[in-house]
Formats: structure tokens, sequence, C-alpha cells
């Protein structure tokens, strides 16, 4: 299992991370990513591609994919 | 629990200097002469927690420094936060006035225990210990009664220049904001860091000298010792008590010469804690207590809101505050925490025109566990804890009434990051 974490320092809310990934990313109402726990969400071998995805796609290198 | 009734251990010096410190407390035992664990060990068996709000074992945070120091950290420095950074807590900068001798001794045995080489005192700029501390530090020096130097920093008093990482950062030339870094593995110039509040320093002085049963003698199974906590709002002499930890609110109270109006709630550990009502008065002063019925011990602070205070009101200060305070690095705490500010001063004012609570219940949960630091959980469970204890104000309000203007939440003019 791995997780999907969000450095809330690097994050800026540019919101890339929900365009390349809509089902697996939703944002709040000033555009920052909610994840299930905070700052990190569990992430299933059936999201792992999306979840990879997302990470690509931030200009600010905020997301990472980890072991839990 | 073992002990209500406490003699004072911490606040027993009547006068700060060295000669009525050894009459007080005794010399520290001596120095081993090659490192050794044994102070740690000691730490452990006594059960000692973290004062400065996290009630985290002492010595489980002094055995991450050893470990990251000895896995290529190189040699360790040492920290006391005396930065008392709720606006409701004195009790780091009373114990330093009273006691600077009993912190520095517990600074140093830290040091020794994780075998630092360096150590630091972090007092905010504006405190009054400052020449206390100073002149404590000549004493010693002159006597050359300690085996590491000792440095006195003065940092900006912020609320969240005392957080640990921004402490940090700050001594490392940065602004002093929280950072994602772990100061045990890589903290005062990238070298493992032992961060501890001065009164668990203290508390550690007093451990070395009289051991760790002595020090379970006070306290409760979980969180031995006595402690700390400052008193103010509807009390008639505010300050700072000693007592141990699981004397009952009530208890501490009348160590305080008992109420000076009606009480209709507390606030239990400051702005990063939680309302309690007044029926749970009898409630003992314990993390695991407090915490079992939704309140906080945090640093140690107890406000008592008078009947004629509005909960709403001053929860809704508190707010600006913690908004004003914060670090503007994390998205959902910069724009929650001004928006639930914004919400909480609107549900404040008594209308009879239709208003929604619900908006700060939303922004509140929004807003908890998405920061760098803990200022958006601690606001976030304020505001929780006041919807719930201040209900039948919120129905006043709704009906045009309120409860009352009385302020007894500080909230100091103190320069923000933003």
């Amino acid at each position: 299992m791995r997780e999907l974490r969000v450095d809330p320092i690097q994050c800026q809310g540019r919101g890339l991370c929900a365009a390349a990934a809509p089902a697996l990313v939703s944002l709040d109402e000033w555009g920052y990513p909610l994840l299930a726990d905070g700052t990190r969400e569990p992430i299933t071998s059936a999201d792992e591609r999306a979840a990879k995805r997302a990470v690509r796609a931030c200009p600010r290198l905020a997301l990472a994919l980890s072991p839990r | 629990m073992l002990t209500t009734a406490q003699r004072p251990r911490l606040l027993t010096s009547t006068e700060p200097g060295w000669h009525a410190h050894i009459r007080a407390h005794g010399p520290l035992p001596p120095w081993p002469a090659a490192p050794s664990n044994r102070l740690l060990l000691e730490v452990e068996a006594a059960g000692l927690r973290g004062r400065g709000g996290g009630w985290f074992p002492t010595a489980a945070k002094m055995r991450a420094v050893m470990t990251a120091s000895h896995n290529g950290g190189g040699p360790a420095v040492v920290v006391a936060n005396a930065m008392d950074s709720e606006p409701a807590s004195l009790k780091d900068a009373t114990l330093l006035a009273a006691s600077p001798h009993l912190v520095l001794d517990g600074l140093v045995c830290a040091a020794q225990a994780v075998w630092a080489q360096e150590a630091i005192l972090c007092l905010p700029q504006d405190n009054p210990a400052v020449p206390v501390v100073a002149s404590a530090l000549a004493e010693r020096s002159s006597r050359g009664a300690d085996p590491l130097p000792i440095r006195l920093v003065c940092p900006p008093h912020r609320y969240l220049s005392g957080e640990e990482s921004a402490l940090v950062q700050w001594l490392n030339g940065e602004e002093a904001r929280p950072s994602m870094g772990k100061p045990y593995a890589a903290g005062v110039q990238g070298r493992p860091t032992l961060v501890q509040n001065v009164e668990t320093l203290a508390q550690l002085a007093l451990i070395v000298r009289h051991g760790a049963a002595w020090f379970r003698s006070a306290g409760t199974q979980a969180a031995t010792g006595t402690t700390l906590v400052s008193v103010s709002g509807a009390v008639n002499r505010p300050g700072v008590v000693e007592i141990g930890v699981g004397t009952s609110i009530v208890e501490i109270v009348n160590r305080c010469e008992g109420v000076s109006a009606p009480v209709q709630a507390v606030l239990t550990g400051g702005y990063g804690g939680a309302w309690l009502p007044a029926a749970l008065g009898e409630l003992p002063w314990s993390p695991e207590d407090l915490a079992a019925h939704g309140g906080s011990a945090g640093a140690g602070v107890l406000v008592l809101l008078p009947g004629d205070s509005c909960g709403i009101v001053e929860t809704a200060r508190a707010v600006s505050y913690l908004a004003e305070q914060g670090a503007q690095q994390c998205g959902p705490c910069r724009f929650g925490l001004p928006a639930l500010a914004a919400h909480m001063h609107e549900i404040a004012q008594p209308a009879t025109s239709p208003f929604d609570q619900r908006g700060a219940a939303h922004l509140s949960s929004r807003i908890r566990g998405r920061g760098a630091c803990r200022l958006p959980d601690g606001a976030s469970r304020l505001v929780d804890s006041a919807l719930e204890v201040f209900a039948d104000e919120l129905s006043a309000h709704r009906r045009g009434q309120c409860s009352g203007g009385r302020q007894v939440l500080p909230t100091p003019r103190r320069k923000g990051l933003a």
C-alpha cells in the first residue's frame, strides 16, 4: 500500500493535480487538494496510475507517492 | 491518581540567585566522566512528558536525537524553549524569573543525556525574565558550573515563534516559520536537535537530584509529577500555580483564591485547546482526563469565562488572533482561517436576521490536519468546542440577545508574518 502526500508549504493551489487525476483528487474552495487524511491519502493499486499522473502534474513538486 | 495536594517542587525559590538555588535544591550530582545513558534511563523511569503542550515522552524524544546523532548526524544541540507562545500562558517566564538556575541545570543535564556539545536558551525579546537569566548565566560562568557553553537568544514573540520547527528555522537565520523538517534529525545547523520546554527541563533537573520514584510520587499513572498552570479570567488571584497532575479544576481555582464571578465555561490548553462547560469543574487536570472530555492540558493554560462574557465573541477574537499570527505558508490555513474568523464574528453578532452556524463548522473541518504545523488544528478544535459548549448562547444570539461583552482572552499586539 502506498500513499499520496502533499507538502502543504510547497503547494500553491495551482490545481494541476486535480486536472490530471480528477477521479482521485478534488479541490477545496480555495483550489488546494483535499486528501483523505489531511495531507495524505492511502492509494490502492487500482489508483496508483492516477496518483502518479497527479504527482507528475504538480509544477511545485508538492506531491509525492510514498510507501505508507 | 496518586496525589492531589502537592507541595511545590519547581516554584520554591523566592530569589533567583545561585545561593538561594543551592539552598532550595542542593547541588547537582557530579557529572559522569564518560558518556552514560544513566540519565536517559532515569528520565524514562520517571515517565517525564513534555510540558510545552504536546506531553510527548521526553525519553523517547531524547532517544530519537541520540539515534540521529549516532547515524551520522554529528553532535547534538539542545534548545530550551521558553517562548510562552499561548497569549494566556505565563508559566515559562514565571519559572525563569523565580528559578533560572533550575532550568539551566536541566538544560545542561539534557545536553549531557544526549551527548550534546551546544545548549541554547530561547526567551522572547519582550520578556521581563531576560535580565534575570542573563545574570544567572554570568553567575554560572564565573563559577565554571557548566561543562558546556549556554547561549541566550531572544527570538521575536509570536504565536508560532515557539513552535519547534519554527524556532529551529529562526536559529538557522530564517524567519520563524514552521517547516516540514524534523528537528530531532536535522535541526540547528543541520544537527540533531532536542527542543524541550523550560518546565520540562526544570523537572529533569529535579529527577537528576531525587530520582524517578520520587518524581512519580506526584501526578497520575500516565502523566507523572507536578505541572505549572497559568490561571486567568474570573479568579481572585490570577497567576501561575504548581499542581500535582490530576488535581481537579476546582482545586486549581481554589489555589487562586476562588472565582471572582459566576463561571460559565473554562478554556483549557489555550487557543490551541478547547472550551469545557463549567459543570466539568471536578475533572482532574491531566492530558488524558481532559482529552476524554474534549479538553486539552496543552501548555497548562486555564481561563475561566465569567457569566457576563460571550463565549462566541471570545472565540471569534481568539480565531482572529490565530489568523493574524499564522505563517501564511499553507493554503488551507492562509485562506481558511480568515474565513473562519469572519464566520465566527458574524455569528457573534446577536441578530434576528437568519444566520448560519454551519459555515463555521464546515470551515473548521476544512482546515483541520492540512497545515505544516498544528495551528489550524488548534483553531478548528477551539471552534468546534465553542459551537458545542456555547450552543445556548448561539440560540440567544438568534433571538437578538447576548450574554455580554466582557473580554477575558488576551490578544496581544504581536507583529505577524503577513
